[in-house]
């Protein structure tokens, strides 16, 4: 396994180092640098084109340009652009608003598209699952630009203007409720009456909360409050057993339900920890919980259901922090919106200049600017991860060895997650790195729609005035971004299918 | 069983498309109906045109490509639409779309296509006629960078996966490097270095940096190919390497061949689209669907018609062409459509 992995890495580092002689070579090409230039007057032509010259090292072959920009980069040094401006110091304040973007897509949308995919799949041929199916078309063929412009027109503006008055209309909430009605409906398996009554009820419930939602005017002063977060925490709880090892038996039931009641507990006690926190405390807080999880799955399962126990009771505590989190969040909404008056979704740039508050608020600014650029990127992304999903789980349900599993009796939760589910998902690590690329590329044209000032603006410019440092620079970090997804998913495949390492 | 057994396992029960035969054969004999012997091509047909979505996608984008072409017209030849993209005029009532297709018994404007059915741009030139161009542009450009890229990765994927050794990891290695920049990077540059040189240029040399993707998918499958039987025995007769690539194998690759096609077609339109919209694509005086979005995206507030139109046609087109694709997957390769149970 050792050998596979270096012996990957080190063909990653020869093909990326080609791909920068590729991209060089193409970006002293792209355009002449010396244009503009030109055209000034010539008593100031010689001496600017000079400078340029100088600069940009014009007056050397190609190789030796190449050689003084690798030789510097290898030293962390990449150079000037052509107005004499530190790439570097372009990158540092361009690459983390980029990255944050593309980043968050990807999650998102891997998460959603498989979760989409999988029941898709299970429910093939379902009016649920042509709707997906047709959804999804539409998705893959939309222009990422033009639904970005339209989310911004749209989403934004109308959604800030509802803001100063947060009242549902009627139709809307009929619409709603409707919609979610008929996605409940769609999952349940059974005869047209249990499919009717569970309609029924998600969609009375729906018009009753929203209703409630509206008229208490919760939209100006959002949270949840500790009975709903008790409330989801005990569901999360009964749902992650569920998943993991169904309610037959009570250990793994009972290690969740204890780690919902601890993450209970700490909703509380925690609350002055909770406050300002920064993002390390956090990232602390949630291994504490998947350690305290992990003791609690291995101390009730005991050693007969050790191996559901666990599992159910990281999830569910991790799934109560997801919930404090959001909580926490909620409840900084309506001092966030009042500092930047009240419009709180953005869509210009990638946060608010010199803004100053709480990690919630400072969080929430954040939100607030990826959200819709976030949300363009997501729609595309998630058609491909539902339908690739769902063609993999497909073929995979089709197989022999799943007719085996049912034949000896096992339970359709237990094939589903143990037989088809992580055979199904091997093929999906190559997607990730595949779609990497294409995300990148869509962050370019998305913050172009957006007004962020990040890399898509650095490449763009780069471009247009055929300078290659700040055109490699953006390669290095995408191209590096992409390098190493790759990697990882061949790593990740070949320790997830051992038939692959053989050749 | 552990995983790595269930996995072996998988490889070896996977049929094959050829191995595929219409579902069902069995049964019907057994009933004592007759079996009607169909070959692969009209099995194929047969699935393919009975997909509902795929007939769908398949009228639609007959339609858009016979508007695009008949409309305007292509070079000398004149459409049958009396306006052309280029000349300008008075805007008419703020250069508002005359489209009307709701009937006056409805209470709307009567069905009439009027004047400018998509309206006017700010200095009076047709839309519609404009909307057509763009079309005309980014389906060119579409089909040839389809058409590019799959030969282009069919060669490739067929003689890496065939010759193995050096051929093949020096051409696996060229498409790892091209598969390390983003598309829209290396698009970029040769968009630009080639700006004003024509829409054929711009499509062929598009072609020519995206064919990574088929050329994996066919050397995948030419691997697995080229250990099966026929092989061994067109080789064993002393048949040339040329002849087993072109006349045994490539063949039996056709259904992947052909939906990367429809695939690198769909995304083709939206690479050259968004290329367009960001300035590194089509160059004036060419416009294409991207571009004439691009130029008109701050007019969305006030003549949002300008907008809407061009990005009507893009989805349609690519999602046409995804329909159409989806459609001849699941004619070729059947092993997906239903679960046995």
């Amino acid at each position: 396994m050792l050998v596979f992995i270096v012996r990957r890495l080190f063909v990653s580092i020869w093909v990326f180092f080609t791909a920068t002689i590729v991209i060089f070579f193409l970006a002293t090409k792209v355009k002449d640098p010396l244009a503009d230039a030109r055209q000034l007057p010539d008593n100031t032509r010689e001496s600017a084109m000079a400078v340029i010259i100088e600069r940009m090292h014009l007056d050397e072959p190609f190789i030796v340009r190449y050689f003084l920009w690798l030789g510097d980069a290898i030293q962390g040094d990449l150079g000037v652009n052509r107005q004499g401006l530190s790439v570097n110091s372009m990158l540092d304040a361009a690459v983390s608003a980029t990255l944050q973007l593309v980043i968050g897509a990807t999650v998102i949308s891997i998460v959603i598209g498989i979760t989409i995919g999988v029941i898709s799949a299970l429910r093939q041929y379902s009016a649920l699952d042509q709707t997906v199916t047709f959804v999804a078309f539409v998705c893959f063929s939309l222009p990422s630009f033009w639904i970005a412009t339209l989310l911004k027109e749209f989403m934004a503006i109308d959604f800030n203007d509802w803001l100063a008055d947060p009242v549902i209309s009627v139709p809307f909430i009929a619409g709603i409720s409707l919609v979610t009605a008929l996605t409940a409906g769609g999952l349940v398996v059974g005869d047209r009456r249990s499919r009717l009554t569970v309609f029924g009820t998600t969609l009375a419930g729906m018009v009753v909360l929203l209703a409630a939602l509206s008229a208490t005017g919760w939209f100006n002063d959002p949270g949840l409050g500790p009975i709903v977060v008790a409330l989801t925490a005990l569901g999360g709880a009964i749902g992650f057993t569920v998943l993991v090892s169904g309610l037959e038996w009570a250990p793994p039931l009972k290690a969740a339900l204890i780690s919902a009641g601890l993450g209970i507990v700490a909703y509380f006690a925690l609350g002055p920890v909770l406050k300002d926190p920064n993002l390390l405390t956090l990232l602390l807080l949630a291994l504490v919980t998947a350690g305290v999880g992990y003791g609690v799955g291995w101390y009730v399962g005991g050693d007969l259901y050790r191996r559901n126990a666990i599992p159910a009771a990281i999830f569910t505590g991790l799934f109560t922090g997801a919930v404090i989190f959001l909580d926490r969040m909620l409840q900084s909404f309506a001092s966030y919106s009042d500092s930047v008056g009240g419009r709180p979704i953005s869509t210009i740039g990638a946060s608010t200049p010199n803004y100053d508050g709480t990690f919630w608020q400072s969080g929430l600014d954040s939100f607030g600017h990826l959200a819709l650029p976030s949300l363009a990127l997501v729609l595309i992304s998630l058609a491909t991860y539902s339908r690739y999903t769902r063609a993999s789980m497909l073929e995979v349900m089709n197989q022999d060895y799943v007719r085996t599993a049912r034949a000896k009796g096992l339970s359709e939760r237990a094939v589903v997650t143990r037989h088809v589910l992580r055979n199904g998902m091997i093929p999906i690590t190559t997607l990730v790195s595949y779609d990497i690329g294409t995300v990148l590329g869509g962050a370019v044209i998305t913050e172009k729609v957006f007004g962020w000032r990040a890399m898509g603006t650095m490449l763009l410019e780069g471009i247009e005035q055929g300078d290659p440092m700040p055109i490699m620079a953006f390669f290095l970090v995408s191209g590096g971004a992409i390098i190493v997804f790759n990697m990882i998913a061949d790593i990740a495949y070949a320790v997830l299918d051992p038939r692959i390492r053989l050749s | 069983m552990t995983d790595a057994q269930r996995a072996a396992q998988k490889a070896g029960s996977e049929p094959g498309p050829e191995a595929a035969g219409p579902p069902g054969t069995a049964d019907t004999a057994a009933q004592g109906m007759t079996i009607v012997a169909r070959s692969q091509g009209q099995l194929v047909r047969r699935r393919f045109f009975r997909h509902k979505g795929a007939m769908v996608g398949l009228v639609l984008f007959i339609l858009v490509v016979g508007l695009a072409v008949t409309s305007i017209g292509a070079g000398p030849i004149p459409g049958w639409w009396d306006k052309t993209p280029t000349a300008t005029a008075t805007a008419v009532d703020g250069g508002r779309p005359t489209l009307s297709v709701v009937p006056e018994f409805l209470g709307g404007g009567g069905v009439h296509l009027g004047e400018h059915p998509f309206g006017q741009d700010n200095i009076g030139r047709d839309y519609f006629a404009l909307t057509m161009r763009g079309a005309q542009v980014s389906l060119v450009i579409a089909l040839l960078v389809g058409l590019i890229a799959t030969f282009v990765g069919t060669v490739i994927g067929a003689a890496a996966g065939y010759f193995r050794g050096w051929t093949e990891s020096t051409l696996m290695r060229s498409s790892d490097v091209l598969i390390a920049v983003p598309t829209l990077l290396i698009a970029g540059l040769i968009g630009t270095m080639i700006a004003g040189r024509g829409i054929v240029l711009f499509g062929i040399f598009l072609g020519l940096v995206t064919w990574m993707q088929t050329a994996r998918l066919v050397r995948g499958e030419v691997l697995s190919l080229r250990e099966k039987e026929f092989v061994e025995a067109a080789r064993s007769v002393g048949t040339s390497s040329r002849r087993i690539i072109f006349k045994h194998i490539l063949p039996n690759t056709i259904g992947i061949i052909i939906v990367s096609v429809t695939l690198a077609i769909a995304s083709a339109v939206l690479l050259e689209t968004g290329l367009s919209f960001v300035g590194l694509g089509v160059q004036p005086p060419d416009t294409s669907l991207g571009r004439l979005i691009s130029d008109y995206q701050t007019a969305l507030g006030t003549r949002p018609w300008l907008f809407y139109w061009p990005g009507v046609f893009i989805i349609l087109i690519a999602l046409s062409v995804n329909f159409i694709g989806d459609g001849l997957r699941d004619a070729f390769d059947p092993r997906q459509n239903r679960v046995r149970d």
